[in-house]
């Protein structure tokens, strides 16, 4: 696609990707928050999740890398 | 490599979602899709993004797997066994110091255990040899204060005798005195001097002086 | 480039670090040394020299050298022992290539007018597919055709093990893409964010505030630069788990 509406629309669809990234954002905290009051309730065992956290934590923020990655394309690809 | 070269074309491929194909001197089955060749340069000219610039994957997939089979061979041959021998070697160090230690510890609570016998010993020895002691001691007090007190009786027994004696011999010569005294004053009165009178009379008298 | 902006002198190039140069002469064949070739080696030389050169003294008592390597040795060690078991630990010399050449990647992307390996998708996308091809080769070498219960998951009800039969299948060829993708994107936007920020140093009204946010974002890129390494080596370790124990 060509022209200036085509590239109203791609700039717009690449600006509401950026909500993808901020609820990225909400997961990860979640995930974090979880793991924090958990460990405060039960600190001996919360040396052994660290593993379980940081892989909670990869997968919540993929996603959010999945719409950037989206947004890339938009930007430079299509 | 060219299984690898092939694998990574179509990843890329799936992962951009983009309609290029390689373009690359080593793998002529990206012929087949020779028409999308055209969109290909175009992407590599133009400014796209440098990550989805397919013509230069080839390069990158080449090198990235030299580096890695250099890397893997270097660790897996130098590294990993340098460094496990290292930690176990550590490991051997470390247990055996900690066993040493156990013994030594072992040896230092033997010895504060005999020595603690000793002691106890030096002083039930010490304890006998004062109780011994102290046993002679008392008896020897005791034999001569015995034989000091039989002395000492004697002597107030022999005391008492001779007291006795000179107050017997002190009565005697009272008795004659006073007999001599009395014969004396009866005859120069004009009497007969009476011997068993007079005996009588100083009797009665001298009862209560003489026991 | 599309994010170009002309304005007061204020360009934002925040694409142009990626971009694959040959080192020599113009034309990029699959054989030129490139500005990724010097990278991928200087990184491989990195690991090289932290884990060879690193516990060449064998001392019992470790230099501070010595100690960085053999914590890095342990850490990786102990992930897979934690994650996958005591099986997993043949594939060690394998995962720990896999930790160095990525964390070492990742931070010497950092320096300065470096170029960053692990920003491309092609150089993300061969690691995680070699990866996911290991795995899955493992998975039918140890286990045969009961690699695939995996897929059927038995605690469930019977009605639903087909629905989450598709769902597991597709999760699992999900994984390469999302191991690459992980790693590519977040170097990506992590570079792209402190060029934008080193673009705004260009109006000097906001430059403290851009050197600031350089500073800040570049402390934070270290720390993803780690956890990056991290989170591909871990996750390798819980695909290498499922290849070597698939039923839940």
């Amino acid at each position: 696609m060509e022209g200036e509406l085509a590239n109203l629309g791609k700039y717009i669809g690449v600006g509401l990707t950026a909500f993808g990234m901020g609820f990225a954002a909400l997961g990860v905290g979640n995930v974090a928050g979880n793991f924090l009051a958990g460990a405060l309730r039960n600190p001996s065992a919360a040396a052994g999740q660290t593993a379980t956290l940081f892989i909670g934590m990869a997968f919540a923020e993929a996603l959010g890398i999945f719409s950037f990655l989206v947004a890339l394309l938009l930007m430079f690809a299509v | 490599m060219f299984s690898l070269l092939q694998e990574a074309a179509t990843t890329a491929v799936e992962i951009t979602g983009e309609e290029a194909v390689v373009i690359d001197e080593t793998a002529p089955h990206a012929a087949d899709a020779h028409t999308y060749g055209d969109a290909a340069h175009y992407a590599a000219e133009s400014a796209g993004l440098p990550q989805l610039d397919v013509t230069t994957f080839g390069n990158q997939i080449f090198w990235l797997v030299v580096t890695l089979v250099v890397l893997y061979l270097v660790l897996s041959r130098v590294a990993v066994p340098r460094i496990a021998a290292v930690l176990s070697d550590r490991q051997g160090a470390l247990t055996g110091d900690l066993m040493a230690a156990e013994e030594f510890k072992q040896k230092a609570r033997e010895a504060e255990a005999a020595y603690d016998k000793a002691l106890a010993e030096a002083r039930s020895e010490a304890q006998r040899i004062v109780a011994q002691n102290r046993a002679e001691i008392q008896a020897e007090l005791e034999r001569a204060i015995a034989k000091a007190d039989a002395e000492i009786a004697a002597r107030t027994a022999e005391s008492e005798a001779r007291i006795r004696e000179i107050r017997a011999s002190a009565d005697q010569s009272a008795r004659e005195v006073a007999r001599d005294v009395t014969a004396a004053l009866v005859e120069s009165l004009g009497g007969t001097a009476d011997a068993a009178a007079i005996d009588a009379a100083l009797d009665s008298r001298m009862k209560g002086f003489v026991q | 480039m599309a994010t170009e902006a002309t304005g007061g002198g204020l360009e934002f190039k925040p694409m142009e670090q990626f971009e694959v140069k040959a080192l020599f002469g113009e034309t990029v064949a699959w054989y030129t040394p490139t500005n990724v070739t010097l990278w991928l080696f200087l990184t491989a030389l990195a690991a090289i020299s932290l884990l060879v050169l690193g516990s060449r003294g064998r001392a019992i008592v470790p230099s501070r050298a010595q100690s960085v390597a053999e914590l890095t040795y342990g850490l990786v060690h102990k992930m897979i022992e934690d994650i996958a078991g005591k099986e997993g630990l043949r594939y060690f010399p394998y995962i720990l290539t896999l930790f160095l050449f990525v964390a070492f990647a990742n931070l010497l992307g950092l320096v300065p007018m470096a170029f960053t390996v692990t920003s491309h998708i092609a150089v993300t996308g061969i690691l995680a597919m070699a990866v996911f091809v290991g795995v899955t080769a493992i998975g039918f070498i140890k286990n045969g055709a009961h690699f695939l219960d995996l897929f059927w998951v038995r605690s469930a009800p019977l009605a639903v093990r087909p629905i989450l039969a598709v769902i597991e299948v597709i999760s699992y060829f999900v994984r390469p893409l999302s191991l690459s993708i992980r790693l590519a994107g977040n170097m990506i936007a992590g570079h792209a964010v402190i060029k934008v920020f080193a673009g705004f140093a260009a109006i000097a009204a906001v430059a403290p505030v851009a050197v600031v946010a350089v500073v800040g974002m570049y402390a934070f890129e270290v720390l993803v630069a780690l956890v990056q390494a991290y989170v591909f080596t871990i996750l390798t370790c819980v695909y290498l788990k499922d290849a070597l124990h698939p039923s839940h």
